[in-house]
């Protein structure tokens, strides 16, 4: 332990700075139990939807080692297809007929895009992704048009209070929200049996340790790539899912999509874990960080307004890139000549 | 035929280290420069200027400075457009709280500020690399895109956030029509472009692509790191704060917080894959492809009696782009400016293939 902390010390402190951050309004008495806890919840509720975006990214990165700026514009673009065929055909189908789409996509791309920059830097791939997110965005806004569109779940969306002998006031959940909040972890759970129990999770294991080994025993890669990015184009799915559900879906799902890149900074490339805890932190940190200290910030340097949330996770990010650049969860890197 | 150095002999050293060492392209440079100067002023349309010409040349040193950062250097940066705000709000700032000062002094200055912030937000660049730097330059672009926005003094306490200098005068020169608007930028990018092949050909220069092709074995061989990428991303932000300078003053006139977002900075990074990475004369081929295309897009199906709505050419732009990178970077990765140096090497040879 005496060793852990000599060594880890800068993250140690930053976790408990960020520890410290969480308990303070509540502390002080600057804000009310129950509006502290609702606040608590939005931040784990964004988080858990962070974490859904951030999942599909390092899917992507463990088995191809593809930084996947797409992701957002995927998760833009199969909210878009579930929404507009939900307009003509029950939500389920809409949903099945959406991962067919999805698999199509990642078909696509691995044939198209992939395939021809085996071996490239990883810092074209980023590029070759980024080029993926902006067709995808416009195609998919050509084909279904641009406006907001709803997807209708058929949950209850009114509010429950619960804890009302806890403290005055209570806290008001959204039932969507814990039924999203139970879908995530679902998802990561099937994500999980995936992985560990089934012959191609173990193949898509394989190649995430090291391809040309997994190459060598007959793991046919292009197979691989393509079914990785189904997963994750579902798993895109399912967030936009949420999200649409909650928000609407329209363009402005794949910026907020780029916040999953802060989170798998946070958690780590090649973490599930750390990309669920890194969502978490970020999705609380932000609210916190734009509730609680926005003001503070306002009233003290006479600014013209909040908006903390938009650069908080990026700049959190920052400053765990400096300390710790693996992540928290991530592989420790060493580089040869 | 006419493209070809037989007969032209280095016999000093100072002829061997030339800029343009044959001579058909130091007539074609300076046959273009005098095009420039002459021919385009007296020929081109005052919506000609506004809504191509000028900012073309604004984003081609924007794009220089980038490509010095991505191209040359390896370093990949998502907030250039963070560095342009911070030459345009500096270069408000000295003009309103020093106005005696000469508008090429500012620009300096207010490039010289852009570099500052861009070493700082490049620090991290010593410990990281590749993915993660994007990060930390997304937080460049995220932050300063709200510290302007926010923080009033920036703005010099102006109500709507937004900001209109007045019209620039230097020496009694009125930069007001489009054509001294176009002469001024042009000037500034010839100097800037000049001094931006002489980096590059440079120590400094060879620091940076050796930085670029293998920083390890660069560390190795003696290059500094610390001083190689520090100095990347101050001289790209130089670019990038001169020209968001010129965006705001000369281009705009006056602008918002959001005039320098997220997306300035990706259409940036395109120009520079489109036109070609590691090459000054891509900068330029990105910058007129990029400034081009989205009008091209708007007025082209008109002309064919197909009329399509913004929207739709805004999609198809962002359809377009995105295929282009994807083919450029998997059948041509050095870009537009490959084909044309192809283009050189094909004609020097002609009518032989070989």
């Amino acid at each position: 332990m005496g060793v852990y902390l000599q060594k880890n010390w800068p993250v140690v402190g930053l976790l408990l700075l960020l520890a410290m951050g969480l308990v303070l309004p509540l502390a002080t008495g600057a804000s009310a139990p129950g509006f502290y806890f609702e606040v608590l919840l939005g931040g784990l509720m964004s988080g858990v939807l962070y974490s859904l975006v951030a999942l599909g990214l390092v899917l992507i990165f463990k088995a191809s080692g593809v930084f996947n700026f797409a992701q957002g514009a995927m998760v833009l673009f199969a909210a878009l297809t579930v929404a507009r065929l939900g307009e003509v055909m029950p939500l389920p189908v809409a949903f099945l007929l959406a991962i067919v789409v999805m698999a199509l996509v990642a078909w696509l791309v691995e044939r198209l895009v992939l395939r021809h920059l085996v071996n490239q830097d990883a810092v074209v791939l980023l590029m070759a992704t980024l080029g993926v997110a902006f067709f995808l965005d416009g195609f998919g806004q050509t084909l279904w048009g641009s406006d907001i569109y709803k997807i209708d779940t058929g949950l209850p969306k009114t509010p429950v209070l619960v804890a009302e002998g806890l403290f005055e006031g209570g806290i008001l959940i959204n039932t969507e929200d814990l039924v999203a909040a139970a879908v995530a972890g679902l998802l990561v759970l099937a994500l999980a049996v995936f992985f560990q129990k089934t012959p191609t999770g173990r193949a898509l294991r394989a190649v995430a340790d090291d391809h040309q080994a997994a190459q060598s025993i007959g793991i046919p890669l292009n197979h691989i790539w393509v079914i990785v990015w189904t997963v994750a184009g579902v798993v895109a799915l399912v967030a936009g899912m949420v999200w649409g559900s909650k928000l609407g879906v329209q363009f402005s799902l794949s910026l907020i999509a780029l916040k999953a890149l802060p989170v798998v900074i946070l958690g780590g490339f090649t973490s599930v874990p750390g990309a669920i805890l890194g969502g978490l932190i970020i999705g609380v940190g932000e609210k916190f960080a734009e509730v609680f200290f926005g003001p503070v910030l306002v009233r003290q340097f006479d600014l013209a307004g909040g908006g903390i949330e938009n650069w908080f996770a990026y700049m959190l990010a920052l400053v765990f890139l400096l300390v710790r650049p693996e992540g928290l969860f991530g592989e420790k890197h060493i580089d040869r000549v | 035929m006419l493209y070809r150095e037989n007969g032209q002999f280095k016999t000093t050293y100072g002829s061997d280290q030339q800029l343009l060492p044959i001579a058909q392209d130091r007539w074609f440079v300076i046959g273009l420069i005098v095009v420039a100067y002459v021919a385009v002023p007296v020929l081109a349309s005052d919506y000609m200027f506004r809504a191509l010409i000028v900012p073309f040349v604004i984003l081609a040193i924007a794009a220089i400075g980038l490509n010095i950062l991505v191209g040359y250097c390896g370093q990949i940066s998502l907030g250039t457009a963070a560095f342009m705000a911070v030459g345009a709000y500096a270069a408000y700032n000295f003009v309103v709280r020093l106005p005696e000062l000469n508008f090429l002094i500012v620009l300096a200055l207010s490039g010289g500020v852009a570099a500052l912030v861009g070493a700082l937000f490049g620090v991290p660049s010593l410990r990281i690399k590749g993915l993660y730097l994007a990060v930390s330059t997304l937080a460049a672009q995220f932050f300063i895109d709200w510290l302007f926005a926010r923080v009033k003094w920036f703005t010099n306490y102006s109500s709507s956030g937004s900001v209109s200098p007045a019209p620039i005068e230097m020496l009694g020169w009125q930069v007001v029509s489009p054509v001294d608007k176009y002469l001024l930028v042009l000037s500034i990018a010839i100097v800037l472009t000049l001094a931006a092949k002489n980096l590059v050909r440079g120590h400094i220069g060879r620091a940076w692509m050796a930085t670029r092709d293998m920083d390890v074995a660069a560390e190795v061989i003696g290059i500094r790191p610390l001083t190689a990428k520090l100095s990347a991303f101050a001289v790209s932000s130089f670019y990038a704060g001169v020209a968001g300078a010129l965006w705001g003053f000369v281009h705009l006139g006056a602008w918002e917080p959001l005039a320098f977002n997220i997306n300035l900075s990706l259409n940036l990074l395109f120009m520079i894959i489109i036109g070609g990475m590691g090459s000054l004369l891509g900068a330029y081929f990105g910058a007129a492809f990029i400034v081009v295309l989205p009008i091209l897009l708007n007025q082209v199906p008109g002309w064919f009696g197909v009329p399509i709505s913004t929207a739709l050419a805004s999609h198809l732009e962002a359809m377009i782009f995105g295929s282009l990178i994807v083919f450029f970077l998997i059948v041509e990765p050095h870009g537009l400016a490959r084909l044309w140096a192809i283009g050189k090497e094909k004609l020097r040879l002609w009518p032989f293939p070989h």
